[in-house]
């Protein structure tokens, strides 16, 4: 096995490992994100995206205000992607729900400090729950879910026009696919021939009300997008060498790669919880102590 | 009272203007030709993108955009910069105060496209919106100094602009200032604050009831917001009779609304009468047709001044009809929705 994919192995597992702590710490947790996207996001802060280094984890900011006009020293949560260059890539996170999991990532990578998670949902602090463009590894505000896709269309046509190499990578859940927006932005990209924008989708099949096969349906999936004119390449959203590999095709058009996951993904317990996995609270002693024995498995 | 009547001001000195801003780009919704950017696309083709029916998404590449250093300007109707896409308004582009400008053809009723090309309640909802300039064009003048005022401003702004046959009011070397109404006339029974299509509007009431021995006091206002000019609250301090507001809008949440604010924290104790829609959906016919429906027209505030001054003035409508009236812009408007 090649060092970058026990690396990226290892950050999967620490993302796992760091939000059932939290989660336990705390008697609550967006677990189920962190068991579908463990591999997903730890292959894009482990091996996908070229970032800028960061010279050590930053700090967890303090809140010190929302952007206001003509106030250009406000910090985003970009400064933990490092410098941006041309050649360097982006990546806009569109599913803020997945804060927790991002955050996690980004201390499995050395870009946020170690204790970064106390300060997750504290008030004051901008690891918020939900994150925000200040929160860490936020560059943009994507909460009101669909967004980010559009956003970073916009950037990756600036990009575009000024001729820079670099990538421009979207995160993005699959229940954004219910949204219309979604699909304004496809058909854009391919319209503008955005050949460098990227997307990478945690299709778990599950959001808040329950499995998506009872909310509204997306499928099939990757009919719908391919007939928007984007090349997409279907995988297992816990198998890293395909992701790796579908990450690095080159295409001549936007590129959408549906990563089929599995919501209790190393976390076998949470199968209990089904069919709501969106947030898990303790319902008692009794399963906190359950969570509290798979956390000392995972240590193991 | 006539006025030069100006053929499509924006059209081409919005050409000339962005010649040496590279960083400047058109968005366009499938409106080009209507809100007078056709031959802006022909000149700069690398600059002008295609957006299609898809406002949502176009708000959201304008953001992506602006943060990338490029300064768009959408250029749709009023009424689809704000309505359908007002979530990805708010949060692609106001709440990171992105350089992103907003430029709504065809505000309040002065489309006969009806109830679904009306912005009614543009005003009142964007003047919500933290971080947003809002400003509207009352002539030509306006529709041609408004763009550098808008380039220096550092984040959202929305303009109510004007297409087609537009007149020229205000001198062509007094150019739009942000924040600053104009002052058309001073005077102390009764103060009067108009904008946009209004202030022609109201000019061809205002020498009348000056004849009739009103003393007026008139601004032109074109800054809805920041709403802090010191002028507006000096000439409300005049006031001894009442104060009226004339807007081509619902009477809530824009120009009325603003003026009643300041009149509150300022404690200024005179009545305020709202001319604007009342609180109703309009629907498609001629502007001048509507204006005269909703008593949004010169008779409306000769009325309204009747109120405040409590006294008939005898103004009949034939010397109304010897002043300019706008059927001019309604007949060259009909086209080209």
């Amino acid at each position: 096995m090649s060092p970058d994919i026990e690396k990226i192995e290892s950050i999967a597992k620490g993302i796992r490992q760091r939000v059932l702590a939290h989660t336990l710490a705390n008697n609550g947790g967006y677990m189920s994100q962190a068991c579908s996207s463990a591999e997903l996001l730890a292959s894009l802060y482990g091996g996908i995206l070229n970032f800028a280094p960061v010279t050590e984890p930053i700090d967890p900011p303090s809140f010190i205000g929302v952007p206001e006009v003509g106030i250009h020293t406000y910090k985003t949560g970009q400064q933990f992607h490092g410098v941006t260059g041309e050649n360097y890539d982006r990546l806009i996170s569109s599913p803020a729900h997945y804060a927790l999991v991002i955050y996690a990532a980004l201390i499995e990578t050395g870009r946020l400090r170690e204790d970064g998670l106390d300060f997750f949902n504290k008030d004051g602090s901008t690891v918020e729950m939900i994150g925000a463009e200040h929160s860490p590894g936020f560059e943009t505000t994507t909460g009101s879910l669909a967004q980010a896709l559009s956003q970073a269309g916009g950037i990756a046509l600036g990009r575009k026009l000024k001729n820079e190499s670099g990538n421009t990578w979207v995160f993005m859940s699959d229940g954004e696919f219910q949204e219309g927006q979604t699909y304004e932005a496809l058909q854009a990209a391919k319209f503008h021939g955005l050949n460098k924008l990227r997307v990478i989708v945690d299709v778990n099949l599950n959001q808040c009300d329950g499995p998506m096969d009872t909310v509204m349906k997306i499928e099939p999936l990757a009919d719908r997008i391919r007939a928007f004119g984007w090349d997409v390449t279907t995988l297992d959203g816990h198998d890293i060498p395909a992701i790796l590999t579908a990450a690095s095709e080159v295409t001549s058009n936007p590129h959408m790669l549906l990563c089929y996951t599995d919501p209790v993904r190393g976390l076998p317990v949470l199968e209990e919880r089904k069919p709501t996995l969106h947030y898990l609270r303790f319902t008692g002693a009794d399963e906190r102590a359950k969570y509290e024995k798979a956390y000392q498995e995972m240590i193991k | 009272m006539s006025y030069e009547i100006v053929a499509r001001p924006h059209q081409q000195n919005f050409i000339d203007w962005a010649k040496d801003k590279p960083e400047v780009l058109v968005l366009s919704a499938d409106l080009t030709n209507s809100c007078e950017v056709g031959k802006w696309r022909d000149t700069y083709p690398d600059r002008f993108f295609s957006m299609g029916m898809a406002e949502q998404n176009m708000l959201g590449m304008a953001a992506g955009l602006a943060r990338e250093g490029f300064e768009p300007w959408l250029h749709t109707f009023s009424v689809f910069l704000y309505r359908r896409p007002l979530d990805q308004l708010q949060m692609s582009v106001a709440y990171p105060a992105l350089k992103v400008r907003l430029v709504g053809f065809l505000p309040g009723i002065m489309t006969p496209g009806g109830v679904t090309h009306q912005a009614i309640e543009d005003i009142a909802i964007l003047r919500a919106i933290p971080n947003m300039t809002i400003l509207e064009v009352g002539d030509a003048t306006e529709v041609e100094s408004v763009l550098d005022v808008a380039h220096a401003i550092d984040g959202p702004v929305y303009i109510r602009m004007l297409r087609g046959e537009v007149s020229r009011i205000f001198p062509k070397d007094e150019p739009f200032i942000l924040n600053t109404a104009r002052i058309l006339s001073t005077g102390t029974d009764i103060t009067l604050f108009t904008s946009g299509i209004m202030t022609e509007e109201a000019l061809r009431a205002i020498s009348l009831l000056q004849e009739r021995g009103v003393s007026i006091s008139h601004l032109h206002i074109s800054t809805l917001k920041p709403f802090t000019d010191p002028r507006i609250i000096a000439a409300l301090k005049t006031a001894k009779h009442g104060v009226i507001t004339m807007e081509n809008h619902s009477i809530i949440g824009g120009l009325g609304s603003a003026i009643a604010e300041v009149m509150a924290e300022r404690g200024i104790g005179v009545p305020l009468q709202r001319i604007g829609l009342k609180d109703t959906y309009a629907h498609g016919a001629s502007q001048k047709f509507l204006m005269s429906e909703y008593e949004m027209d010169a008779q409306a505030l000769i009325r309204a001044v009747e109120v405040s001054l409590g006294r008939k003035l005898n103004i009949h409508e034939t010397e109304l009809e010897q002043q300019r009236s706008v059927t001019v812009h309604s007949s060259a408007k009909a086209e080209a929705l």
